[in-house]
């Protein structure tokens, strides 16, 4: 099996970053061919439904159907914009697909500014990636030089323009609108949805949102076609997918794999559990979504739809390994912790209930908890759940709620005996 | 010591001549009438150029710079971490302490740092050399413990390689 088929393409490369790197591996190469025959826009929607891309930021929406949503002909300013903000704990690809191959992200983007009639594009990068952002202003400098951005692109009559944007430090911005509010120079905050970006968007304008390394695919769908794509995953979950394995393994890193791959191949492909400890449970998409016990996610396959059977998400494919001396109350005060610190506190149940959970939380973890507490907390979160104006609220419970679905004796042991069942060796359950 | 910055007067005059020539590139980068959008990357310059911290002259000049009210600026300022309203150190270390450098160990190297600097989150040494600042996730978390030196990634971290990197910092 071939790993770094998409989004790594240039991976092996010497500096893979370079756009003579891009080039050896057919970059570029795409969008002359579109610019050069006038591709219908249409005919290049129906390339990214077939291939079965779904957006990588977290949501999994198919990219070709979001597309499809653009008033693509009406007349005005029409924005693509690029989501680099990546800021859910757990995930670190975006990072790596800017440092390592900044010029498929920018291909991407013009590709899809093509596609949906847009003469725009920004790509919001998270203020802290001082050096993706730095590789990603030298690649557009090169793009600029190569006449790939810019008026009459190629003499197509296309006119496209790309910039980047830093952020400053809000892990709320990554959610879409609070991003769009961020890029017009306000505080990240994010807005009542419908409307959606497709009807108004960026500057009020029609504008579509997506993941860095949704857009960095699509040079390459249109490269080998959108069956090729599709079967390099399962299907409905087309392509390969970066799986960043964090934690508690013996070889962390990002891996590109096929999407469908059992967890116990990606398991073994980032070294397996750490000093050959016993596997505990995964956070298989971010640390906002709901953990799965060990044996569940030995059976589980790394696709939408399989770690949707799992019940959790597979979110942005950022894969927490935790080992069996791990203690699930501490790990769960500072996922909690960090909801409350990351809320916007514009709406009432997440500003206020992201506060609770974490305190009840806390004072359980620091030997004070109380025996509703266990109840409280599914409360608090069944109260944030669903009443917020974004999924931040949601993010903050469903850690909270699985948690203690799965290891609720622990967090009672916590209540009962005001210390921590993992730290005493004697009393070490078997969680296989 | 940076040069000291204009922070009254005509627009034309404001900060100095290379820095409106970077507040200009962004807002050039921006449609016309959309320079508030500008605002976060003139926020980053300022900083850089006082001293990594914000005063209120500076972002009320950079109000009257991109012709937006001051509160709009007060606003972006308050709101996102990696601003700074009060003077800090010669250099900031921002820790991860989130679930994925938790579970790699950023407990240890948290409190090695805090001991080795004699200062606790949020605080600068005496000397005026280091802030220490607790961050959420960076997105490095494959290579946890991480943490940020100034505008440079750390990761795989050990206490060592935590005293070998304060030792290299001039
Ligand atoms: C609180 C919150 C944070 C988010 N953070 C990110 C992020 O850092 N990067 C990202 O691409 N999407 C993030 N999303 C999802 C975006 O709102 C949006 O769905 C995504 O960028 C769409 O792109 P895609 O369809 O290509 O996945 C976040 C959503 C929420 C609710
Ligand atoms: S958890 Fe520390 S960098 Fe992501």
């Amino acid at each position: 099996m071939q790993l770094d088929q998409v989004c790594f393409r240039t991976m092996h490369l010497d500096q893979p970053w370079s756009m003579e790197s891009y080039r050896s591996v057919g970059g570029y190469q795409m969008l002359e061919k579109i610019l050069r025959e006038k591709t219908r826009q249409e005919t290049i929607i129906e390339i990214i439904k077939n291939s079965a891309l779904r957006g990588r930021g977290g949501a999994g929406f198919p990219t070709g159907l979001k597309w499809s949503f653009m008033p693509r002909r009406m007349p005005g300013d029409k924005y693509i914009v690029c989501n680099s903000d990546e800021g859910e704990p757990g995930t670190c690809k975006d990072r790596d697909i800017i440092r390592f191959n900044p010029h498929q992200v920018i291909e991407g983007m013009i590709i899809a500014g093509y596609t949906i009639g847009a003469q725009r594009g920004y790509n919001y990068i998270r203020g802290e990636f001082f050096e993706p952002i730095e590789r990603f202003e030298q690649a557009l400098i090169e793009a600029r030089e190569a006449g790939y951005l810019g008026k009459n692109i190629l003499n197509s009559g296309f006119n496209f323009e790309l910039f980047c944007h830093p952020g400053a430090g809000a892990y709320i911005c990554g959610e879409e609108t609070a991003l769009l509010e961020s890029l017009e120079g306000k505080k990240g905050q994010p807005r009542y949805k419908p409307p959606f970006p497709a009807g108004y968007g960026l500057y009020g304008r029609p504008t579509t949102v997506n993941n860095t390394e949704t857009l960095a695919s699509v040079p390459v769908i249109l490269q080998h076609g959108a069956d090729w794509f599709h079967e390099l995953g399962t299907p409905n979950n087309g392509g390969q997918k970066i799986f960043c394995m964090s934690g508690h393994v013996n070889k962390p890193g990002n891996y590109e794999v096929p999407l469908g791959m059992p967890f116990a191949e990606l398991l073994e492909l980032a070294g397996g559990v750490r000093n050959g400890n016993k596997l505990k449970a995964v956070i298989p998409g971010g640390s906002s979504t709901p953990v799965v016990p060990a044996d569940v996610m030995m059976q589980t396959a790394m696709s939408y739809d399989g770690i949707g059977k799992a019940g959790s998400m597979l979110g942005a494919g950022s894969v927490i390994v935790m080992d069996e001396t791990t203690c699930m109350v501490k790990a769960l005060e500072r996922i909690a912790y960090f909801y409350y610190e990351e809320s916007c506190g514009q709406c009432t149940p997440c500003r206020e209930g992201t506060g609770w959970l974490y305190r009840v939380i806390k004072r359980i973890e620091d030997g004070q908890g109380r025996q509703e507490d266990l109840d409280r907390l599914i409360d608090v979160a069944n109260n944030i759940n669903g009443n917020t104006i974004c999924a931040l609220g949601d993010a903050a419970a469903a850690p909270v709620i699985s948690f203690i679905k799965h290891f609720r004796d622990e967090f009672q042991y916590h209540i009962d005996h005001k210390c921590c069942l993992v730290s005493e060796p004697e009393l070490k359950l078997n969680y296989g | 010591m940076t040069t000291a910055l204009q922070l009254t007067g005509h627009r034309d005059q404001l900060f100095n001549q290379v820095i409106r020539q970077q507040l200009d590139s962004w807002i050039s980068k921006y449609p016309p009438g959309q320079s508030q959008s500008a605002v976060i990357p003139a926020l980053h310059i300022l900083q850089d150029s006082h001293d990594g911290w914000l005063s209120e002259g500076l972002m009320r000049a950079l109000a009257d710079y991109l012709e937006i009210p001051a509160i709009s600026v007060f606003e972006v300022a308050t709101f996102y971490t990696m601003f700074e309203l009060k003077p800090v150190g010669k250099h900031k270390i921002s820790v991860c302490t989130n679930i994925s450098c938790l579970l790699c160990g950023s407990e240890e190297i948290a409190n090695h740092l805090q001991k080795r600097l004699g200062i606790g989150f949020g605080q600068t040494t005496a000397d005026g050399k280091f802030t220490l600042k607790e961050v959420e996730c960076l997105g490095a978390c494959v290579g946890a413990p991480m943490l940020l030196l100034d505008r440079q990634y750390h990761e795989h971290l050990t206490p060592d390689k935590v005293d070998a990197l304060l030792g290299e910092v001039k």
